[in-house]
């Protein structure tokens, strides 16, 4: 009975899959082969490893990478300490409660906070550094991007941090481990499964910025999400922005394969944008 | 169960609601007269007060939205499913969109205030007779400058933006063929230019600029110069006259070596439901007192003689927004150069974009 039925609930799913998951990646394939006048070629992928766009891909890790970075080195500590206060579920909103505020408005803020006038270069000259531009550096564009994406990254490391048994940690310290032991040991690979996905979590996402490119690091910074809306927006050449968006795809295979998880112990992924 | 099967019904009722209150407030706008259009224009391109008065004196109700470049606005028009029934993009675009067949062509009589317009921006290469477009607003690009920033600079040649002096100051705008043209221009060459060695010089010398550049943004400029958070940027005339409005220190300067010399028009796009409206709102915005409202308002130069004619001479006898014609003769209208080129404008923008940080 319940396996008969079962076919039938599926449904949804998969036409949700079939219609707005793999649809639009086989159309992304496809234009990738296609030039400016809808001729098949494969120049765009040329092209791709020929000129600027390499060095692009490149940039663009380098960058995503420092993002991840910093913002794990953020968020551990902090999803550690969550799991010992007493009103978790009230922390853990307020940590959520910005990421529900739009992208551009937060954005936004940030040129006015970090501008020559702005508190951030009062602060500064306050204590005797004298004003520094902030905006458009490479300082700006992590630290604002760090901001985005820090709770998706705190999320799914304290739910794997939440649900370690205590008692495993008194037994390693009963055991005669240092507590920096007990974290290498113990800790930190049962809640690895965590980090994981905040790494997808953000990661990913980091790769393809364009908004936060181009108003606080003033299109210093480019990333492939730069180029792909160029392509589609101001040079029309839907074949070359597919053919980018084709490796982005890409990149975020592997990357979901270097951080993939065999078993469901880790945690439940955090929204991403 | 029970219970999820009474929030969806709640939902679902919640949803039929919100949606009849939409269709219903629809209707109350749409039957107030003699039904609506939707306008397509570039962002802070229109004094709102001019709006709500067409929209009374013609019971014709007006829907507003913004794009940020004529490549978004042309691919935006030609995927359809929207209903724009007035555009604004410039020259080039124009002479695309025409290519592409994607325009009405313009009913002259039902314009008669098109005699309000100097008829020197009639008739104009991109669009001979005015078959499909109506002037709105013409300029420059040039530089806009603080000189309290400064110590001095004066910016009567484009290679003055490469003064050491200048680091960290200039913002320059967002544009492949703006920026890339400046290059061109900087170098004494057309900046229609197709030369692959003259694109490549140009780029290479803009690579150069790097050190002095604080950004390449937008709309934002306007505000960034206002606050005086940079001292000198590659803009339009129009964002500079913005400027000044606001911060009375600001100049503006167009250099020797020659600029861009722009013209946005009036079009009605294919997609257009309402013709008569749309000619209707064409002829309202070329009516004189209308123009001038709007001009004083928006800040860039009008094409409209008769609303030239109403405003403070002391703005309409400027120079650096109203350059008179034999400094008119050094500027170049951007030429359609095609998608291809347009391609690798882009391509030599992004690599002037990747260079600048190192």
């Amino acid at each position: 009975m319940k396996n008969n039925s079962r076919p039938l609930y599926m449904v949804p799913y998969y036409l949700w899959i079939v219609l707005f998951v793999i649809a639009p990646i086989v159309l992304i394939g496809y234009y990738s082969f296609l030039d400016l006048d809808g001729k098949f070629t494969l120049d765009n992928y040329q092209n791709y490893f020929s000129s600027v766009y390499l060095r692009l891909t490149l940039s663009s890790f380098w960058y995503a990478f420092l993002i991840t970075f910093f913002s794990i080195l953020i968020a551990y500590p902090t999803a550690y300490w969550l799991t010992k206060t007493k009103h978790k579920q009230l922390w853990l909103l307020l940590i959520i409660i910005p990421s529900w505020i739009n992208l551009l408005l937060k954005t936004y803020a940030y040129i006015g906070i970090f501008g020559l006038y702005g508190p951030a270069n009062k602060f500064l000259s306050m204590i005797g550094i004298g004003e520094q531009q902030i905006l458009f550096t490479d300082f700006s564009f992590i630290f604002v991007s760090v901001y985005i994406f820090i709770p998706f990254m705190i999320l799914p490391i304290f739910n794997s941090l939440d649900k370690l048994n205590p008692a495993l940690i008194d037994a390693s310290r009963d055991l005669g481990a240092s507590s920096w032991m007990t974290f290498r040991k113990v800790v930190f690979p049962l809640a690895i499964n965590g980090v994981k996905s905040g790494v997808q979590a953000v990661f990913i996402p980091a790769l393809s910025l364009f908004v936060i490119t181009r108003l606080i690091a003033g299109n210093k910074v480019i990333t492939l999400g730069t180029a792909i809306e160029q392509q589609f927006l101001v040079t029309q050449n839907w074949g070359m922005g597919s053919t980018i968006a084709v490796f982005l795809i890409l990149f975020m295979f592997i990357i979901m394969m270097a951080t993939g998880q065999k078993d469901k112990g880790g945690a439940e992924h955090g929204k991403v944008k | 169960m029970k219970s999820i099967i009474q929030t969806s019904v709640a939902i679902l009722v919640v949803c039929a609601l919100l949606f009849y209150g939409v269709s219903a407030l629809e209707k109350s706008s749409a039957t107030s007269g003699g039904g609506s259009i939707t306008i397509y224009n570039w962002g802070e391109y229109i004094d709102p007060e001019l709006i709500t008065q067409f929209e009374e004196e013609t019971n014709i109700n007006v829907v507003y939205e913004t794009f940020d470049s004529n490549e978004a606005m042309m691919t935006k028009i030609e995927q359809g499913g929207t209903s724009y029934d007035v555009a604004m993009p410039s020259e080039y675009a124009i002479e695309k969109m025409k290519e592409n067949d994607l325009l009405i062509p313009i009913d002259q009589e039902k314009i008669p205030n098109l005699k309000n317009i100097d008829p020197y921006f009639l008739d104009l290469p991109f669009d001979p007779g005015n078959e499909y477009s109506i002037p709105y607003f013409w300029g420059t690009v040039g530089i806009a400058f603080n000189p309290t920033l400064l110590e001095g600079q004066t910016f009567e040649s484009w290679d003055d933006l490469w003064d050491p002096s200048l680091e960290q100051e200039v913002i320059i705008v967002d544009g492949a063929r703006e920026v890339i043209g400046m290059g061109l221009n900087s170098l004494g060459y057309s900046l229609n230019s197709r030369d692959a060695s003259e694109l490549r010089e140009a780029t290479d010398k803009l690579k150069t600029l790097g050190p002095n550049i604080k950004a390449v943004i937008g709309d934002e400029i306007v505000e960034m110069m206002r606050r005086e958070e940079a001292a000198v940027a590659l803009t339009w005339s129009g964002q500079a006259a913005d400027m000044m409005f606001v911060n009375e220190n600001i100049d503006f300067s167009v250099p020797e070596e020659g600029s861009n010399l722009w013209f946005d028009n009036m079009v009605i796009p294919k997609t257009s439901s309402n013709v008569d409206g749309a000619h209707a709102f064409i002829n309202f915005m070329l009516d004189a007192e209308a123009a001038a409202q709007n001009t004083e308002y928006v800040g860039y130069s009008t094409p409209n003689q008769a609303a030239v004619a109403l405003m403070d001479p002391e703005v309409t006898g400027d120079e650096r927004f109203y350059p008179p014609e034999e400094l008119r003769e050094r500027l170049e209208v951007y030429e359609n150069l095609g998608l291809e080129m347009l391609g690798i404008y882009n391509e030599l923008f992004l690599e002037f974009k990747m260079d600048m940080e190192n």
